[in-house]
């Protein structure tokens, strides 16, 4: 579903992405984690061609993002982005937000786009709140719409960049909850986060980076068994964030 | 202070056709508000339009609009407003330059040319107000409408702009309230608007003090007037549960 080939990224001259190469399969969910500033943001936001990369490629969906011929936003409304703060259009109701993109995008009709935005907003169990504004809602129903809209484009692959970070800790299990439900169905994913309950549960494969490269990608089993087997970066990390 | 204050003045006839002074008052408080309110128009559309180029991805774009701000900011409104009344007719081809110098009635030839002028100076602040509004609001916004698959139009219309101006109306008010204000520029080519009007009943009627006073009075009427109808809007378009857009 997703092949990223040979990724090189600069800003300027400073390298954040050095030949990154990986593959996620369709239903496939696939965790990406490493330090600050290891560019897991930049990678993911290249999948979508939210940023540009100057070598290499990645194909989504049989559709090569280097070529200059690929109509860009057609590619990008197929594949559903969660961001960490949650970037839900605050001058527009839920139900507004939930619609805008499938009628000005896909150029689906009112009524079938308030039809399943509604669906999709009593399937995160927010649908009492669908007249509200997102300000009147806490991060964590926020970021449960912002699920939600993403997903009334029907997406064929769910990109996902620390969706639960700049959630108060009592709000992270219910944006995981939708998360797993969701990978529980199929859905295609790549998610960048700490949460190693999350990986646990519901990742096929875990990626660890470290200063913009893919220095480990292995099944989840591997990952989270012998731990003497990775990397010594990725012990030093892991040691660091499972002591939380 | 030993003065007469004579405020029947204003329904006593002037002497010219059957006029009381209150009606000049009247016909220059209508070519003010024509000229702001029009000014006002241009200055919208054409800030609004210029505010969006100086935010672009496109380095030539937004390098003409910050050229045309630097322009229009620096040169004083007076010159300004000189070069569009005196020398850009002059520029014109010659059928337009005779309609304009000739078959214009000199109210409406000086009309064209201070709405115009206060119009384009005017574009040049909005212009700023409106880059900073949008400047103002997270990238992150700017990165989830197009990872929907909007295109660059569709975002400012749909998601930067309509949280932009509500931002900035607080600033656009003041603009909208200087563009009345300066509206009087007028007075120096020959449109009898408002100042023009208060400083001919002044020297008609010898009552200079009457003749201001109630001019400041307009004046003051207009601008809390305005204040309240941009108060109003700002409320109407208000956004529940926000009491500033910005996010984190
Ligand atoms: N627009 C930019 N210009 C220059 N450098 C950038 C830019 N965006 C990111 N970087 C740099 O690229 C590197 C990778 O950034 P990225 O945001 O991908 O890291 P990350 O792994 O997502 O980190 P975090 O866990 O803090 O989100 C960082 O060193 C960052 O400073
Ligand atoms: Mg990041």
């Amino acid at each position: 579903m997703i092949s990223i080939k040979n990724v090189n990224k600069w800003y300027g001259s400073f390298q954040v992405l050095t030949d990154c190469s990986t593959e996620v399969k369709k239903g496939e969910v696939v965790v990406v984690c490493g330090p600050s500033g290891s560019g897991k943001s930049t990678l993911i936001k290249c999948v979508n061609a939210l940023e540009p990369f100057q070598q290499g490629d990645i194909v989504v969906d049989n559709t090569s993002i280097a070529d200059p011929r690929t109509n860009l936003p057609k590619l990008r409304s197929r594949v559903g982005m969660v961001f960490q703060h949650f970037e839900l259009f605050p001058h527009l109701s839920i139900s507004e937000n939930l619609t805008i993109a499938q009628v000005k995008v896909l150029g689906r009709s009112k009524d079938e786009a308030i039809e399943k935005g509604l669906k999709l907003l009593d399937r995160v169990g927010l649908l009492a709140h669908a007249n509200k504004h997102p300000g009147q809602l806490s991060g964590g129903q926020q970021q449960r719409v912002a699920i939600a809209r993403a997903l009334a484009m029907d997406p064929v692959v769910m990109l996902f960049d620390e969706p639960t970070s700049a959630l108060d800790p009592e709000m992270v299990n219910e944006v995981l909850d939708v998360m797993v439900q969701l990978a529980q169905e199929g859905m295609t994913m790549m998610c960048v986060t700490h949460e190693m309950g999350f990986a646990r549960k519901v990742a096929d494969r875990v990626i660890f980076m470290d200063a913009g490269q893919i220095v480990e990608d292995c099944p989840k089993q591997a990952f989270f068994g012998d731990v003497s087997q990775r990397s010594e970066r990725a012990q030093q990390f892991l040691a660091k964030i499972l002591q939380h | 202070m030993n003065y007469n204050w004579d405020w029947a003045i204003f329904f006593k006839p002037t002497g010219i056709g059957s006029e009381i002074y209150l009606d000049w008052f009247i016909t220059g408080l209508g070519w003010t508000i024509a000229i702001a309110i029009v000014g006002w128009i241009i200055a919208l559309a054409l800030g609004s339009l210029l505010g969006v180029m100086r935010t672009v991805p496109n380095r030539w774009i937004a390098g003409a609009a910050t050229a045309y701000v630097e322009i229009f900011r620096n040169v004083p409104l007076l010159v300004q407003l000189f070069l569009w009344y005196f020398l850009v007719p002059d520029l014109l081809p010659e059928p337009l330059q005779i309609w304009f110098k000739q078959d214009l009635n000199p109210a409406t030839s000086a009309y064209l040319s201070v709405v115009v002028c206060l119009g384009l100076f005017t574009a040049a602040r909005v212009c700023e107000q409106v880059r900073t509004g949008i400047q103002a609001l997270p990238a992150g916004q700017t990165a989830a409408a197009y990872a929907m698959g909007f295109r660059l139009p569709q975002i400012y219309s749909n998601v930067l702009l309509p949280q932009a101006y509500r931002i900035i109306i607080p600033p656009l008010t003041s603009e909208f309230l200087n563009i009345f204000k300066n509206s009087s520029v007028a007075s120096l080519i020959g449109l009898m608007e408002l100042l023009a009007q208060t400083k001919q009943t002044a020297e008609f009627s010898a009552n200079l003090f009457e003749a201001f006073t109630l001019a400041t009075l307009i004046y003051f009427t207009l601008n809390m007037g305005l204040m309240l109808l941009m108060r109003a809007v700002e409320k109407k378009v208000a956004v529940p549960g926000l009491i500033a857009v910005g996010g984190k």
